[in-house]
């Protein structure tokens, strides 16, 4: 699979990274490449065998319900570049 | 009921599938130790997992998981022993992960059904396809500055369950039905509160309009809509709306929409168009959900029963008629708050006084059964006065108006207001000797053949014991001593 430059436009756009047309070119190319490294292992046949999901067999951790928690507004407001009353603060976002 | 709508070129049908989202009930959110409790403090129900800090890893919440599974029983859906949670990526302010995990393809629960009810006593069964497990996520508010949303993430990471219909619905009024069922069956098993005031109930509506028995067409998604009756008025709208374009020959776009609630339209979140790409991928940060059947097992045996087998319990056990143990059902509360009620008394007279006496005071008060100020317990007292005959059932409203204000029980009112029924003949006897002694001339009429007076006798009567003479001996007395 090789990528066009709308596509790496579309792509950029969607992960809210600004490229220029000149990265754009440039990245179509790295980008085929990674794929195209990656494509390798279509060569090998994998049918009937189910996808790895983990390194190790086990299972999902899971947790108790139980509220351990929370509590520390100022903590979670620490790093907002903005914040007032408690909220963070962002630019308008109304629809 | 299916409802179709007249267009200049014809007759349309509607076709809807919904989408609920719906809060699971939970000390502690999906992924996080963080509380779910509303209407706190802003971000002060907030982990760094709910606020997207990096390095943190989502530690999965088994009840949440559990009572999905619960869910999934109710409505009859195939419980997937291996499911997968996926990233689901877009950019909000009140998104701080920037992806949302969800389920995609393998969603824990699929294939459900559910039965609605409609006003005229009929039945469908509507399709459920899916019901998937996701966060929720924090909550944005946008006219507290001119310039500026505030966000609060106290809602971010909560755990919902979305539950997406087949579009199996033809009208608004099976939209409703359907809305209605659902949330009854999520309260019978305490797997969500159902208010939708507080948002933990919220539907997105997917509608498009056919010729009836025609290919489908072009839908639209109307969003976030909080309120049954909202819905139905959004429906409308978005039907009318898209009849009109295609009878102007024009075609209708998929898109979203959102309901003004204001102007009683839908419109255009143009903004939302082209980030539909959502790149789901499988969550590395969590591995495939696997459940034992063990575990199903002992949720399906820890059912309570459901809506629709309580009604029908209701109406082949009790012989209660379809309408009153629908209403009966609706709610758990009133069903219990019922079956206490109706427990070793009969089941028609608990129905009626329930349906008719005590829900007519609460809706007048704007109280809910929970804070009804008339006890099971209580009402049994005033039913059993009844059926002994101690009380009329004429007396016996005003004792549960009197009740229903005071708190004191019926025994009390009774006694206090000596509104006891006179029961024994000979008084009764005296009573009706008095009256045909005072009114010679009417008793004459009436045994000329006058019938017609005999009510008049009886309201004699009444009058002179003061309302308290039981009317069933008054007639029958009443009879025997103008007739011999």
């Amino acid at each position: 699979m090789s990528f066009d430059k709308t596509t790496i436009a579309r792509i950029s756009r969607l992960a809210r990274i600004a490229t220029t047309e000149a990265e754009q070119e440039r990245l179509a190319g790295e980008l085929g490449g990674i794929l195209a490294w990656v494509e390798q292992l279509d060569e090998v046949d994998v049918e009937g065998v189910a996808p790895m999901t983990s390194v190790v067999e086990m299972n999902l951790k899971a947790r108790e319900d139980v509220v351990s928690d929370g509590a520390n507004a100022e903590g979670i407001l620490k790093n907002a570049p903005k914040s007032a009353h408690g909220f963070f603060v962002v630019p308008k976002v109304v629809e | 009921m299916a409802s179709t709508i007249e267009g200049a070129t014809g007759t349309w049908e509607y076709v809807i599938g919904l989408e609920v989202h719906a809060q699971i009930v939970s000390n502690s959110k999906l992924f996080s130790g963080a509380s779910t409790e509303f209407g706190s403090e802003p971000n002060t129900q907030v982990s760094p997992v709910d606020a997207g800090m990096p390095g943190m890893l989502p530690v999965i919440n088994m009840t949440c998981i559990e009572q999905a599974v619960k869910t999934g029983l109710a409505i009859e859906g195939t419980i997937n022993r291996y499911s997968v949670f996926d990233r689901k990526n877009y950019f909000y302010p009140d998104l701080p992960q920037g992806y949302q995990i969800s389920q995609f393809k393998q969603p824990v629960v699929s294939e459900g059904r559910l039965v609605i009810e409609m006003e005229d006593g009929s039945e469908k069964v509507i399709g459920i396809e899916r019901l998937h497990v996701e966060q929720d996520a924090g909550k944005s508010l946008h006219d507290q500055d001119p310039s500026h949303s505030y966000v609060d993430l106290n809602r971010s990471g909560v755990g919902l369950m979305e539950i997406v219909s087949k579009p199996d619905l033809r009208s608004p009024e099976e939209a409703a039905a359907y809305v209605r069922k659902l949330r009854s069956i999520l309260r019978y098993v305490g797997t969500c509160d159902g208010n939708m005031q507080e948002g933990s109930m919220r539907v997105d509506a997917n509608v498009s309009v056919r010729k009836p028995g025609g290919e489908l067409g072009t839908r639209c998604e109307i969003k976030n809509l909080n309120s049954v009756r909202f819905m139905s008025r959004a429906l409308e709208y978005e039907a009318l709306r898209q009849i009109d374009i295609l009878e102007s020959g024009g075609k209708v776009d998929q898109e979203t929409r959102l309901f003004d609630v204001g102007r009683g339209e839908t419109r255009s979140m143009r903004s939302k168009e082209e980030a539909h790409d959502y790149r789901y991928f499988p969550d590395p940060d969590l591995l495939p959900l696997r459940l034992e059947q063990e575990l199903i097992n002992g949720i399906a045996a820890s059912m309570p029963e459901l809506p629709d087998a309580k009604r029908h319990r209701f109406m082949a056990e009790f012989g209660l008629s379809p309408y009153d143990a629908s209403v009966l059902v609706a709610e758990k509360e009133n069903a219990d708050f019922y079956e206490a009620v109706a427990e070793g008394r009969d089941k028609k007279l608990a129905a009626n006084w329930m349906i008719s006496e005590l829900f007519g005071l609460l809706n007048k008060a704007g109280k809910g059964i929970e804070e009804s100020p008339v006890s099971a317990a209580a009402l049994g007292e005033l039913l059993d006065l009844i059926s002994d005959d101690t009380i009329s059932g004429r007396t016996a409203k005003e004792v549960f108006a009197e009740m229903f204000e005071s708190g004191k029980a019926a025994g009390v009112i009774v006694e206090e207001k000596g509104l006891k029924q006179v029961t024994d003949t000979g008084a009764i006897e005296a009573v009706i000797d008095g009256v045909m002694a005072r009114e010679t001339q009417k008793v004459e009429e009436y045994r000329s053949g006058k019938d017609k007076l005999f009510g008049f006798f009886v309201g004699q009567v009444m009058r002179a014991s003061g309302g308290k003479a039981n009317p069933k001996m008054v007639n029958e007395v009443l009879k025997k001593k103008l007739d011999g």
